[in-house]
C-alpha cells in the first residue's frame, strides 16, 4: 500500500518527532508494550514508525496503521517522558493520516464509525439508550445480543451497563443555585454518554458545587465534547463539535468537568481550532482540581470504606490531575484510602478501545483487576466513565466485591449523610 | 551484505516453528523500528526479530540461525547507548523482552534468579519489602533490562560504592552459538578456577545468549543521606569530588550535572527545583547506619565549601531524593528538549584528572562550535559529555563525530579508558586500539573463540573492523611488549 503523503501533517509529524532523542524511558509506561515486549508496540517504536513515514522512508504501512490503532492513546509515555515528545497529538495526526489513505478497514472501524455517530447525535444516543434500558427490562437484552454476530456479540458481552431508571436520564436543569454563601458561577459540561448513563454522577456533581458555594449552568446548546472523534483521526468532525461547545459556553469563565476524557480533549481544542480553541480551552477544568483549587468546605458525615483511587489516564497524564483527586477523598471522615499498585496504568477502557481492540483491553484490563484483587477494596473510585464501565464490568467478571464510583459520588455521600435527617438534600428536577 | 531471500523464506519459517508466528516478526515496516538502539547514529536493520518465551526457543532459535548462517544479537530494551543491540547484516534479533520472570528470591542468602528481560527497576521494587535491592542502577533503570546491563557491565550512580554489574551477577545460564547450554557460576558467589561469569559480564552478547541469571541483592542501607553542594562551575565541584575520596570518605554516590544539564531537566517533567542559577551541581549521596551520617554529611559541606561551593543544601526528605535522583537519570533524554538528536559519550579518566579534562572537553565542544553538556559519575571519574545535534546537518555531524574521537583520545593521553559503562559496541570499535595493543586484542579474540568460534553471536561488535582509523595504541600495556624470557 502507498499512499501519498499530505505535506502538512508529514511536516507536523516530523517536527515533532524531533523531540524524540530515542532514550526508551516510555517503554515500560506503555501497555501495550508491557504486554507484546515488541518495539513496534512501544511509544519510541510508533514515534519512529512516525518518522519514517513523515521522512519518507517508509509508506503509511501496515505496521503503521495496526499500532496507531493499537495504540490506546493513555498518554502515560508523556508523563515519562524528560524531551517533552507530544506523543498524544503525534497519535490523533498518525490516525487522521492512516483514515486518509483508505488504511483504516475491518469490523472494528465500522463500530468505530456508528459510535462515533451516535455520542454526536444527543437525540439517536437518547433513543439507543432508552431502547436498550427497555430491552434491559423486559430481559430481551442477552436475546438481542444473541442476534448480533459472533464477534460483536463477544466484544459486547460483559460491558453494556444497565440503563439507569427514567428519572436519572431527564435533562439537568439548566441552573442549579448555590448554597449558603455564594462563592462564584461555574457551568457543566453534561457530555454525551455521561447524562445518559451517569446522570447520578452529574447531579452528585450540581449538589456538591453547590454546597460548596457555587451556582452551575448547564447550557443546553452544548454537545459532544469531540473527544472520540479526535482520538478516531476525524479532526474535522472534532473542530466542529469544540466550535459548538466554544459558542454554548461562551459567557462563562470555568468549565467543569467530570469526565476525563472529556476534559483533556476540550483543553486540546487549541490543536484543532487554533486561536480561539486556546481561550476555551483555558476555561476548563476538572470538578476535582477545581475543588482542591477553591477548597472545599469539610464533609461532616462519616464513610466508612477501603477505597482504591484509580487514576484515569486523561485525567493524570492528559491533565495533570492526581493527588487533588486524592486529596479531596481523604478529606472525608472514615475514609481510608488504599494505595494499588500501577494506580497510574491504563484500565484498557480508552474510548471505545475496548469494543475496537477487545483482546488488548482485556489483557490490560486483567493487569488491572490482578491489582485491585491484591489491595481489595470495598471501593474503587475513578473519574471517568469509560473507565467506570471498564472497571466495573471487569470487578463483576472477577468476582471481586468492589463496586466502582465517580469520586465526586463519595463526596457527596459525605455531604448527605452529614444532613440530619435524610431527604434534606436539595432535589434536582 | 544481506541475506539472499530464499534463503531468508526459509530462515523465517525456521524462526516461525522456533517461537510461533505471533512471535516473529519479518514485516520490512517491523524491522525498521529495529534498525537502531538508543545510538541512533548506526542503524543496521535485522532480517527477522523473534520474541522467545523461554531457555529452549532461545537454543531452539540459534540451532534455527546457525542451520541457516544467519548471525544473531541478543537485545533487552534497546536503552544502549554504543550500538551493542544493532543488527549487523543478515542477523536476527532475539528480543528478550518476553522472558522477564523473577523465578526466584532468597533473602536469606541474598540473591535473585530472574530471566534476562526482567527490568532493572522492576527487581528492586520486587525485593524492596524483603528489605533489600539490586544496586546497579543505571539512568536508564525504568526500561533497561538485566540482561543487557549484564552484556554491557552497566554501572549507575551508585557504582562508586557497590561496583558494577560484574560485582553483583553470581552466575548465568547461557546459550552457545551451537545451541547448547552452559551454566556458569553459583548462587554462593564462589566458583573454582578461572571467572567464566566474569567473562560474559561485559561481553556485550559476544560469547552467547545470557538466559537466566542468579543476581546478588544488597541490604538496604539503614539511612541515606543526599547532600546538594551548588557551585559557580563544573572544574571548582570536580575538585570537591577530589577533595571528598582524599578525606577517606565512601559516598554512595557523587554526581555532577552543569548548568545545561540543570536548564533542560528544570524544564522537563522531571524538574526536581534545581538551582538554575549554579555553575553546576554536585550531588553527594551517603549511606549506611544513622549515627555515622550527619558527621560525615557535615564533612562533605565542610569540604564542598572550602572546594568552592556557593551554597550547600541537604534533601529533606526521601521525597526529595528521589526527585533529585530523577532528575539526574531523566537528564539524557532531556537533552532531547535542546536539539534533535544526542550523542551521549561515555569515557574514564583518573578521579585526579577530573578538573583538568573537563576543562578541555567543554574547549573541545567550543572549538568545534557544539552544545556540549556534562552530567556524569564523578565519582568514578565516568565522564558523560552529551553533545545535542542536527544529524540533518551533515557539517555538524562531521564535527560531532571530530569531537567525539579528540574527546576519546585526551581522556586516554590522561591515563583513561574510552569506556565506562555503556560499552564498545559498533560506536567505539574502531578506538578500542587508542587502549589496546594488537596482542591483548589476540587475546580477546581467543577468549570468544573458545565460545563462539565462528563469530556468528553479535558480530561486528568490541573489535575494530579496519585498522584505518585509529592504529592499535603502542604505548598500551600489551603483553606483546613485555620482553619474553
Amino acid at each position: 500500500m502507498s499512499v501519498e503523503l499530505d505535506q502538512q501533517v508529514g511536516n507536523s509529524l516530523y517536527e515533532k518527532s524531533l523531540d524524540c532523542v530515542h532514550c526508551g524511558l516510555c517503554l515500560t509506561s506503555c501497555p501495550t508494550y508491557l504486554e507484546t515486549g515488541r518495539e513496534t508496540s512501544s511509544p519510541r517504536g510508533r514515534i519512529y514508525l512516525m518518522r519514517g513515514v513523515a521522512e519518507g522512508r517508509l509508506s503509511v504501512s501496515e505496521t503503521l496503521s495496526e499500532e496507531a490503532f493499537l495504540c490506546l492513546g493513555c498518554r502515560a509515555c508523556e508523563t515519562a517522558c524528560p524531551s517533552g515528545v507530544r506523543y498524544g497529538e503525534m497519535l490523533e495526526e498518525t490516525r487522521a493520516l492512516v483514515v486518509g489513505a483508505g488504511a483504516r478497514r475491518g469490523p472494528s472501524a465500522v463500530l468505530e464509525r456508528w459510535g462515533l455517530r451516535l455520542v454526536a447525535s444527543p437525540r439517536a444516543l437518547h433513543a439507543a439508550v432508552a431502547l436498550l434500558g427497555g430491552l434491559q427490562r423486559l430481559g430481551l437484552d442477552r436475546l438481542g445480543l444473541q442476534l448480533l454476530p459472533a464477534s460483536l456479540r463477544a466484544r459486547l458481552g460483559g460491558l453494556v451497563p444497565v440503563v439507569p431508571p427514567a428519572a436519572e436520564r431527564k435533562p439537568l436543569p439548566e441552573w442549579f443555585p448555590a448554597e449558603g454563601v455564594r462563592r462564584g458561577r461555574v457551568a457543566l459540561l453534561s457530555g454525551c454518554v455521561m447524562s445518559e448513563l451517569f446522570g447520578s454522577v452529574h447531579r452528585a456533581t450540581l449538589r456538591v458545587l453547590a454546597r460548596n458555594g457555587f451556582e452551575v449552568l448547564v447550557p443546553r446548546t452544548q454537545g459532544c465534547c469531540g473527544a472520540l472523534h479526535a482520538h478516531s483521526g476525524d479532526d474535522a468532525r472534532a473542530a466542529e463539535l469544540a466550535r459548538v461547545n466554544l459558542q454554548a459556553f461562551a459567557e462563562v469563565d470555568t468549565i467543569v468537568v467530570n469526565s476525563a476524557g472529556c476534559g483533556a480533549a476540550m483543553r486540546d481544542a487549541g490543536h484543532w481550532l487554533p486561536g480561539e480553541g486556546e481561550a476555551f480551552a483555558a476555561k476548563v477544568r476538572d470538578i476535582a482540581e477545581f475543588l482542591d483549587d477553591v477548597g472545599i468546605i469539610q464533609p461532616k458525615g462519616r464513610l466508612e470504606a477501603t477505597v482504591c483511587y484509580d487514576d484515569p489516564c486523561h485525567l493524570l497524564h492528559g491533565q495533570g490531575v492526581g493527588p487533588a483527586v486524592r486529596r479531596l477523598l481523604e478529606a472525608i471522615p472514615g475514609l481510608e484510602l488504599l494505595a494499588h499498585r500501577e494506580a497510574d496504568r491504563c484500565c484498557g477502557a480508552a474510548g471505545i478501545y475496548n469494543l475496537t481492540q477487545p483482546e488488548m483491553s482485556a489483557a490490560v484490563l486483567a493487569r488491572k483487576l490482578d491489582a485491585l484483587a491484591e489491595t481489595d477494596p470495598d471501593i474503587v473510585a475513578t473519574g471517568n466513565p469509560g473507565c467506570l464501565m471498564q472497571i466495573a464490568a471487569g470487578l463483576t467478571a472477577r468476582g471481586l466485591r468492589a463496586r466502582a464510583v465517580h469520586p465526586i459520588e463519595l463526596l457527596d455521600e459525605a455531604y448527605g449523610r452529614a444532613d440530619e435527617a435524610p431527604g434534606t438534600q436539595p432535589a434536582i428536577p | 551484505m544481506a541475506a539472499s531471500p530464499t534463503v531468508s523464506a526459509d530462515l523465517i519459517a525456521g524462526l516461525e516453528a522456533a517461537v510461533g508466528r505471533e512471535a516473529c516478526l519479518s514485516r520490512p515496516d517491523e524491522l525498521f523500528v529495529y534498525e537502531c538502539d538508543a545510538l541512533t547514529l548506526h542503524t543496521g536493520p535485522p532480517v527477522a526479530v523473534v520474541l522467545p518465551q523461554d531457555t529452549a526457543q532461545v537454543q531452539r532459535v540459534v540451532r534455527t540461525c546457525r542451520a541457516h548462517g544467519a548471525p544473531f544479537v541478543p537485545r533487552g530494551a534497546g536503552t544502549g547507548l554504543s550500538g551493542g543491540a544493532t543488527a549487523p547484516d543478515g542477523a536476527v534479533v532475539i528480543e528478550c523482552s518476553r522472558m522477564n520472570r523473577i523465578l526466584e528470591v532468597n533473602a536469606e542468602d541474598r540473591y535473585a534468579v530472574v530471566e534476562p528481560g526482567v527490568v532493572n527497576a522492576r527487581l528492586s521494587e520486587a525485593v524492596e519489602s524483603l528489605g533489600l535491592f539490586y544496586a546497579p542502577d543505571p539512568s536508564s533503570q525504568q526500561a533497561c533490562t538485566i540482561g543487557g546491563n549484564i552484556a554491557e557491565n552497566s554501572g549507575g550512580p551508585h557504582t562508586l560504592k557497590y561496583g558494577t554489574t560484574t560485582n553483583h551477577v553470581l552466575a548465568v545460564s547461557l546459550v552457545l552459538p551451537d545451541g547448547e547450554l552452559l551454566e556458569l557460576g553459583s548462587p554462593c558467589g564462589w566458583s573454582p578456577g578461572h571467572d567464566l561469569v566474569g567473562a560474559v559480564v561485559g561481553s556485550e552478547g559476544t560469547l552467547g545468549v545470557v538466559t537466566r541469571a542468579i543476581v546478588r541483592l544488597t541490604p538496604i542501607p539503614e539511612q541515606v543521606e543526599t547532600v546538594l553542594g551548588i557551585f559557580p562551575d563544573v572544574v571548582k565541584a570536580c575538585r570537591a569530588v577530589g577533595s571528598i575520596i582524599r578525606s577517606g570518605l565512601v559516598p554512595s554516590a557523587l554526581e555532577i550535572l552543569d548548568q545545561r544539564t540543570i536548564h533542560a531537566v528544570e524544564d522537563s517533567v522531571y524538574a526536581a527545583g534545581l538551582p538554575r542559577d549554579a555553575g553546576a551541581v554536585l550531588i553527594a549521596e551517603l549511606d549506611g547506619a544513622a549515627s555515622a551520617l550527619v558527621p560525615q554529611a557535615e564533612q562533605v559541606q565542610r569540604l564542598a565549601e572550602s572546594a568552592g561551593a556557593l551554597r550547600v543544601e541537604r534533601a529533606r526528605d526521601a521525597e526529595e531524593r528521589q526527585r533529585f535522583w530523577k532528575a539526574r537519570k531523566g537528564a539524557f533524554g532531556a537533552m532531547g528538549r535542546l536539539a534533535p538528536d544526542l550523542y551521549v559519550h561515555d569515557a574514564v579518566v583518573p578521579r585526579s584528572k577530573l578538573p583538568e579534562v573537563l576543562a578541555e572537553v567543554c574547549a573541545i565542544g567550543d572549538r568545534h562550535g557544539l552544545t556540549l553538556s556534562n552530567v556524569f559519575h564523578a565519582g568514578d571519574g565516568n565522564l558523560h559529555p552529551n553533545i545535542s545535534f542536527d544529524r540533518r546537518d551533515e557539517d555538524e555531524r562531521a564535527r560531532v563525530l571530530l569531537a567525539g574521537q579528540e574527546i576519546l583520545e585526551l581522556c586516554v593521553r590522561m591515563g583513561g579508558v574510552i569506556t565506562g559503562e555503556h560499552g564498545v559496541g559498533t560506536e567505539k570499535r574502531d578506538f578500542i586500539g587508542l587502549v589496546f595493543g594488537e596482542s591483548d586484542l589476540e587475546a580477546m579474540k581467543h577468549l570468544r573463540a573458545a565460545f563462539d568460534p565462528d563469530r556468528v553471536c553479535n558480530p561486528g561488535k568490541i573489535f575494530p573492523t579496519t585498522r584505518f582509523c585509529v592504529e592499535s595504541n603502542p604505548h598500551a600495556r600489551g603483553y606483546d611488549r613485555v620482553p619474553l624470557g
